[in-house]
């Protein structure tokens, strides 16, 4: 591939080791910081830290609304727990008990959910959750986090041990492009344009971020401008920023890793019809769920890459 | 089916345990520890135990059911259902690919005879099949409904819940059966979260409770499950703990946790292989 691309990387990793190396890191930071994991501690790359603070560290088996319950718990007492499992477990199996123990009680719970999405893979559907963006979006008091690589996932993990307040981190298995700087500062809910543009903004957040900026690539080359902005974080969204692109490039294109239904899409178009209704195309699953296959068929048979959003785009710049 | 005698029904244990390694290092993912050890159950229930009719009825009446709670032993179902005429055998090696009905958890979205639930969310398969009992009982339906369950699973509290329903309602049409392999992910369940005495908390909520010792020992597992069904009928729901050991099969894969969901390389799959006598043909 010779396209110009504004960010390159050298290597690829996943963004499951920027959470486990952060949360090591965030120990080592904080006395304060304890964990949790339901019998995924090598999923979820919690193992450095359980070995460097065994004391802080809690197996709780295959029993995650323990886990939740625990992690509410421990907040109540001045420690601040991040509870990990796969997304699925994370959200859907327990949403009760973090609607309850969690969001509403107002509880310093970090919730750290591995393996989003399709590119979990071969699992298929049942551990491929693609609905937990959007029932944690709606839960009052949630801040909800979607980082792109292995570094911002770093960063959000430091970030997210200093802000007081329930979380919902998510992030994935697949090993992918790292090209975010290692140094970055992680700002929850400040949207972080990454390439500058005229004709079309392009939204993405998680693994798609990546889809994205090879999407400007190729739409530049056919004479195209495209704004990309990185929304890591999903709740509270960055209005301004949103407003501010869409006002000079007139539309808009959403991308993520999720159902349409409840996604950043919904958020993004909650914001635009307010304050100022322009063209937004999506690109996410429509309604369906996913199924085993390698994370690059899953991506392409669903219509979750760089060529679905530079589609997207076209459609949106000709409903101008 | 007519019955088949124990060396026969062994060849297809063997057979089993191939097909499972086979499809877990065709894709380089998937679990083939617990599905090596539970090898003799699948063949004893489908070869010897269910009265069952592979021309697939999603409804499930007047046959003895099977549910797979721990869905992660897909690999271990899928080929006993292929292998006693569900589906071509064939079809195992579209395991875990893109747009297979062998998904890499079990599901019915893409009609896979034999299926009749999604299963891979640990914690669910028993409340299920206790409401296909239920259903049978009410139907009047004298057919048996068997779910296994994994050690490590029996930490979910839904298990307990549903363990609870069990004897309240007097599910005497049930057979729980547990893969007491000792292991689960992050390692052996007693480090990870004592079971501690599994036989007598079932007993409190309950059960009338077998053991089979000797759970890769095909005529033990088979006559565990006769005992079993001679309990059924009597009041009580039935649960079968089969000692079980993890990757059992083969030399350098039992007995640990490190194989519960990791694949063998090309090496270690000959090497495998190796111990595996071919009987019935390599899919
Ligand atoms: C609700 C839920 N939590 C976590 C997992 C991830 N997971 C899959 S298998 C497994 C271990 C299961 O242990 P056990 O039931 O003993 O099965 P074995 O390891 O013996 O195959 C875990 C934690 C899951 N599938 N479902
Ligand atoms: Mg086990």
């Amino acid at each position: 591939m010779s396209l110009d691309l504004k960010y390159t990387y050298t290597e690829k990793k996943d963004t499951r080791s920027g959470f486990g190396d952060g949360f090591l890191e965030a120990g080592r930071r904080n006395p304060k910081v304890v964990g949790l994991c339901a019998d995924l501690i090598g999923s979820l790359k919690m193992g450095d830290f359980q070995k460097e603070f065994p004391d802080r560290f809690f197996q709780t088996g295959i029993a995650e609304a323990n886990m939740i319950g625990l992690a509410a718990g421990m907040a109540l007492g001045g420690k601040i727990p991040f509870a990990g499992t796969f997304a699925n477990f994370a959200t859907g199996r327990v949403y009760d008990q973090i609607r309850q123990s969690v969001a509403y009680s107002d509880k310093n719970v970090k919730i750290c959910a591995s393996h989003a999405g399709l590119t979990l893979g071969e699992d298929g559907a049942t551990h491929q959750i693609l609905e937990d963006l959007g029932m944690m979006k709606m839960l009052p008091h949630m801040t909800v986090i979607n980082p792109c690589d292995y570094n911002q996932t770093k960063a959000a993990t430091l970030a997210i041990a200093e802000f007081e307040g329930p979380v919902y981190l998510r992030f994935g298995r697949p090993s992918w492009p790292v090209f975010t700087p290692a140094d970055q500062k992680f700002e929850i809910g400040k949207a972080w344009k990454m390439i500058d543009g005229r004709d079309v903004t392009i939204f993405a957040t998680g693994h798609l971020v990546w889809e994205a900026v090879v999407a400007e690539a190729i739409l530049r080359e056919e004479g195209i401008r495209a704004e990309v902005i990185n929304i890591h974080t999903i709740k509270p969204l960055d209005t301004e920023a949103i407003l501010e692109s869409v006002k000079k490039t007139g539309c808009a294109v959403s991308a993520e890793e999720h159902q349409l239904n409840g996604g950043l899409g919904d958020s993004i178009a909650q914001t635009l019809i307010r304050h100022n209704p322009a063209p937004l195309e999506y690109v996410g699953v429509n309604d369906s769920f996913g199924e085993s296959g390698t994370p690059t068929q899953l991506l392409e048979k669903y219509g979750l890459n760089a060529e679905n959003i530079v589609k997207a785009a076209k459609r949106a710049m000709a409903r101008k | 089916m007519k019955k088949q005698s124990l060396p026969e029904l062994q060849k297809i244990c063997s057979q089993l345990r191939r097909d499972v390694l086979r499809m877990v290092h065709a894709v380089q993912s998937g679990h083939p520890g617990a599905p090596l050890g539970c090898a003799e159950y699948f063949v004893a229930l489908y070869f010897d135990q269910l009265h069952h009719n592979p021309d697939f009825q999603m409804n499930g009446k007047g046959e003895d059911l099977f549910f797979l709670s721990n869905g992660h032993l897909s690999a271990g179902w899928y080929s006993v259902l292929a292998r006693s005429g569900y589906f071509p055998v064939e079809e195992l090696k579209t395991f875990r690919k893109l747009n297979s009905r062998l998904q890499g958890h079990p599901a019915t979205h893409e009609h896979l005879p034999g299926i009749r639930i999604a299963s891979g969310s640990l914690g669910q398969g028993l409340s299920v099949a206790l409401g296909v009992a239920q259903t049978k009982k009410l139907e009047k339906d004298s057919s048996v409904v068997h779910v296994l369950m994994g050690d490590g699973e029996l930490q979910e509290g839904q298990v307990w819940e549903a363990a609870m329903y069990a004897a309240h309602y007097g599910m005497d049409n049930v057979i729980a059966t547990v893969d007491y392999n000792g292991q689960q992910i992050d390692g052996p369940t007693e480090k990870i979260m004592d079971l501690k005495n599994l036989k007598a908390k079932w007993e409190a909520f309950g059960w009338e409770v077998i053991e089979t010792k000797e759970g890769n020992d095909l005529a033990s597992v088979i006559a565990g499950l006769e005992k079993a069904k001679s309990l059924t009928g009597k009041g009580k729901p039935i649960l079968n703990l089969l000692y079980t050991e993890m990757g059992y099969g083969v030399d350098f894969m039992v007995g640990t946790h490190k194989w519960h969901g990791s694949p063998p390389n090309d090496e270690q799959l000959a090497l495998a292989l190796g111990q595996l006598e071919e009987t019935l043909g390599d899919y």
